[in-house]
């Protein structure tokens, strides 16, 4: 029981408040620094102390563990490593601090990009017996990644090298020289012991060749005063306040930038400029609010907005597209699939979309850039995502609100990636009116597959049409959305105007090709079942279609066979002289020299022939299976 | 006009709100009467202006809460013009679970705990917004803002969704809640300086003043009705207390204290040397209890 004697009464302090984070390796000693700090710092009480030594004594040690008063779970107090990020409160009368401690273990390193992206600092650690490793390279390019421009190298354990400027000076030029391409704004290399307090709240007696500051001292300070007000404005409405029909706000928090009653603003996707009327707090009407100011906005005009809308000022848009390059960390145990459609949150923007392609994966222990088809658990990488609907967006590194994205899993829910974009594709210069612009993946999305076109070409009676049937119901049975477009069938209806002639030969296979392509668009596969004779022409679909989506099925029949089999009696016909130009008799049939798929019918049932076509496309992953 | 730091969190827990009005179908604000509840309860107020708050408050009423707490509910719900749900588990009552003879351990899970979560279900709420900070304790340190329940409002520690800038993934299944925290990155200071600026009401429990109170255990417990069963040796004294936090009258230990208004508070807060959970009994059973009765659905 303590009875508190009462001084003056205190009126609150003007503080700003500083967010970083501490990152290091396992047993750098992040858990003891922050201990520390919040124990010189006075922050610590009485009986969080008394509890503190009683479990430090239970662990078996004879000193305060510092660690035990951040390490929260009981799971990380056995293993004696921190599992999770942990914030962490402490003030001074300077200022008002949030630490978030990161763990150093490998594999948690979407915990680390969790606490910088809302850190204003980084508190680096290192150990002064082993210098950088793999991990401080790990985490120095995450903390770059997600915004962080201001760097504590914090030297530690600087007792156990004997307080010597040689070790420090090494490794701080160590540091240095790998951190150059980082793009912090400031890196200050500090030697401490979080242990016995050297230079963390107090100068220390033992390295009076270190003349900068402390570390609460730089702490306390430094200046992060962030510039977001000075940016271009922008806000995304989060809720639509509406209380009675007299009443239409925009409730939101001002993501940089400031606005005043009266000044002209545009809702990005939709282009339509109207001008601020009010700025509703229940606390009266505001005459401007800015970059953090949450408040209620009404507008001059009735126009159409709602949650995810982004407004700024005409002359100061954001990026508005559907396609866009980031930077991509996975968090997820499940590896991204390129082309699988997720959920990504851009801002209030909620849409559905996918990574179309990965430029490059980045070593983060040299970045160096790698080839990747698929990103694994903590792995970075440089990609284009396509989304379902244009968003309006910034690039991060000008905008930290309106740059980020998470990806979330529409399956199981997980939060499974990070993304910070970089710029636009397909930039939407002038916006516009016309219904958004939805692609093929989006399409295909829906129908849980990635489209294709599957081209059968061969002699007439070589068996394309009952292969191509086949496939299509086994497609069908797989519940894919599947499409079949037959020679014979076309030629009755679109292509009923084309002869045989070469040249109507090749007006055929065009006309098929961009209905093909058409259907492609739709999200179906589509299986095209045509002699198409000319290589050339085969090409040019292949080039239409793309060659990624394209596979050319070569069904090899003898001719001596299909004039044996002859289903349509043409071959009788042709030896009777009553037709012409039928391919393989007195017309060309330019075989292809590297199908994707080769079929001898004379060694395969029509049935195995299917089930090799199927397989093979599977196994080309152009068929993504999303239902496992 | 509010200091920097505390417009900016006020304005950060404000967003949070309205992003579960945004995302939620049937949320729910807990309201346990606490200076916490009073400016999560302002905040709201505050983030939905010039509409009501689109979410009723839920009390779960242990019926051990001090009497002037519940006056305190029923006057600020009706000052307010808010909806207010008051749940009791009435199949403790029934069993005669209560905090003396039950024990803290099994009338806080019974009455608390059960109670929150038979409460939620009734309703069908899908998200609950809490005053919870993550300066509270140590496994609350570790909280997400946004903190997914499975069906049977378990917590899972090690299966916590990443949680990066303010982008929170809302998505839940069916049966599924989301617990929210809107003012996790506030700190005791922060309230009391927050509810002097702001002139929030509180319960006057949180002043100084003579109260009739009896010593158990080093603590001091006040007196609060006649269900406190008194020892044969044992008379109520008249203590200048106040209390740091407020629950169950049997398990919440005052401090004496001469703070009799919101500035003595905030001076005796600066000069502070043990933390607020100190008179919180049901924290003290061992150092990890608190993520325990998360883990079984604690709020």
């Amino acid at each position: 029981m303590t009875s508190i004697a009462i001084s003056k009464p205190v009126h609150p302090r003007a503080r700003d408040q500083l967010r970083f984070i501490t990152c290091g390796s396992v047993d750098d000693g992040k858990s003891t620094l922050i201990g520390r700090l919040l124990h010189d710092s006075k922050m610590i009480y009485q009986d969080q102390l008394a509890a503190v030594k009683r479990d430090s004594i239970r662990h078996g040690s004879a000193d305060i563990d510092f660690a035990l008063l951040v390490d929260g779970l009981e799971a990380e107090r056995e293993q004696g490593i921190t599992i999770d990020v942990a914030y962490r409160f402490f003030t001074t009368p300077r200022r008002s601090f949030m630490v978030a401690d990161t763990p150093g273990h490998e594999q948690y390193t979407r915990n680390m990009a969790t606490g910088a992206s809302n850190a204003q600092l980084a508190i680096i650690l290192i150990d002064a017996r082993k210098g950088v490793l793999v991990q401080t390279r790990r985490h120095s390019f995450i903390c770059s990644l997600l915004g962080i421009r201001h760097v504590v190298l914090a030297v530690n354990k600087i007792d156990l090298v004997a307080y010597s400027k040689v070790a420090f000076d090494r490794l701080v030029a160590d540091y240095l020289a790998f951190a150059a391409g980082l793009g912090f704004s400031s890196i200050v290399p500090i030697p401490i012991s979080a242990r016995h307090g050297d230079n963390v709240v107090d100068r220390s007696a033992h390295t009076k060749w270190y003349h900068g500051p402390c570390l609460m001292e730089h702490l306390e300070s430094i200046d992060i005063q962030s510039d977001t007000a000075s940016q271009a404005f922008r806000f995304p409405v989060q809720w639509v306040n509406r209380p009675d029909p007299d009443f239409r706000g925009y409730a939101g928090s001002v993501a940089s930038g400031r606005i005043s009653a009266g000044d002209d603003v545009v809702v990005a996707a939709s282009g339509r400029t109207t001008r601020i009327k009010r700025i509703v707090t229940q606390d009266g009407d505001l005459v401007d609010a800015e970059a953090g100011d949450a408040v209620t906005i009404t507008l001059e005009d009735q126009i159409d907005i709602g949650r995810g809308d982004i407004l700024s000022r005409p002359t100061e848009r954001p990026s508005v597209a559907d396609q866009f390059a980031a930077y991509l960390i996975w968090m997820d145990s499940e590896p991204l699939a390129p082309g699988r459609n997720y959920i990504l949150r851009i801002g209030s923007q909620t849409v559905a979309g996918s990574v179309t392609a990965i430029r490059y994966r980045i070593d983060v222990n040299t970045c160096e850039h790698l080839a990747a088809e698929t990103l694994s658990l903590n792995e970075i990488a440089f990609c284009n995502v396509a989304i379902a609907l244009p968003a309006a967006f910034d690039p991060y590194d000008v905008n930290r609100k309106t740059g980020s994205f998470i990806v979330i899993d529409r399956f199981t829910n997980r939060t499974v990636g990070a993304g910070m974009i970089a710029f636009p594709l397909r930039r939407a210069t002038n916006v516009s009116w016309q219904a958004p612009s939805v692609g093929r993946s989006e399409r295909a999305a829906l129908k849980h597959q990635k489209p294709c076109v599957v081209w059968f070409t061969g002699l007439s009676g070589a068996g394309k049409s009952t292969i191509a049937n086949l496939v299509d119901q086994k497609l069908l049975a797989m519940s894919r959305h599947a499409m079949l477009l037959d020679g014979d069938d076309l030629r009755n209806g679109l292509n009923a105007d084309l002869g045989f002639s070469k040249a109507e030969r090749v007006e055929n296979i065009r006309r098929a090709g961009q209905v093909a392509k058409l259907m492609l668009d739709s999200g179906l596969i589509v299986i095209c079942s045509f002699i198409s004779p000319y290589r050339s022409e085969r090409d040019m679909v292949r080039s239409l279609i793309g060659k990624d989506e394209f596979v050319e099925v070569f069904v090899d029949t003898p001719i001596e066979e299909c004039a044996r089999r002859d289903p349509k009696g043409l071959y009788s016909k042709a030896k009777a002289g009553e037709i012409k130009n039928v391919t393989g008799i007195d017309a060309s049939y330019e075989a292809p020299t590297r199908p994707e798929i080769h079929l001898r019918t004379m060694e395969q049932a029509p049935e195995q022939a299917a089930e090799v076509v199927v397989d093979a496309v599977m196994a080309r992953a152009l068929l993504c299976d999303e239902r496992r | 006009m509010l200091l920097k730091h505390l417009r900016r969190l006020e304005a950060e827990s404000i967003e949070i709100m309205r992003e579960v009005a945004a995302e939620f179908k049937r949320p729910v604000m807990l309201y346990s009467i606490g200076k916490d509840s009073s400016v999560l309860l302002h905040i709201a107020i505050k983030a939905f202006y010039p509409a009501k708050l689109p979410f009723p408050l839920l009390h779960v009423d242990t019926t051990w809460k001090f009497r002037e707490m519940i006056s305190f509910r029923d006057a600020t719900a009706k000052r307010l013009g808010v909806e207010l749900i008051v749940h009791v588990n009435e199949e403790g009552i029934a069993r005669g679970i209560n905090p003396i003879d039950s024990g803290s351990a099994l009338h806080t899970q019974v009455m608390k705990t059960d109670a929150l979560k038979q409460a939620l279900e009734l309703y069908g709420f899908d998200a609950a917004l809490g005053g919870a900070r993550r300066d509270e304790e140590k496994s609350r340190a570790k909280e997400r803002i946004m903190s997914l329940r499975s069906a049977g409002h378990v917590w899972d520690p090690r299966n916590q969704r990443p949680e990066l800038w303010s982008l929170f993934n809302t998505r839940i299944r069916q049966g599924e809640s989301m617990r929210v925290f809107a003012m996790s990155n506030w700190t005791e200071l922060d309230v009391w300086e927050y509810i002097m600026l702001e002139k929030i009401p509180v319960v006057p429990l949180y002043f100084a003043k003579q109260r009739p109170t009896v010593r158990r255990n080093g603590a001091t417990i006040m007196v609060d009705d006649r269900r406190l069963p008194l020892n044969c040796d044992e008379t109520p004294q008249m203590r200048m207390i106040r209390f740091r936090t407020l629950g169950c009258y049997p398990l919440s230990g005052a401090i004496e204290s001469d703070a009799t208004t919101i500035e003595d508070v905030v001076a005796e807060m600066q000069t502070a040397s043990v933390s607020e959970r100190q008179g919180r009994l049901i924290d003290t059973d061992e150092a990890a209890s608190m993520e325990k009765k998360k883990r079984e659905g604690y709020f």
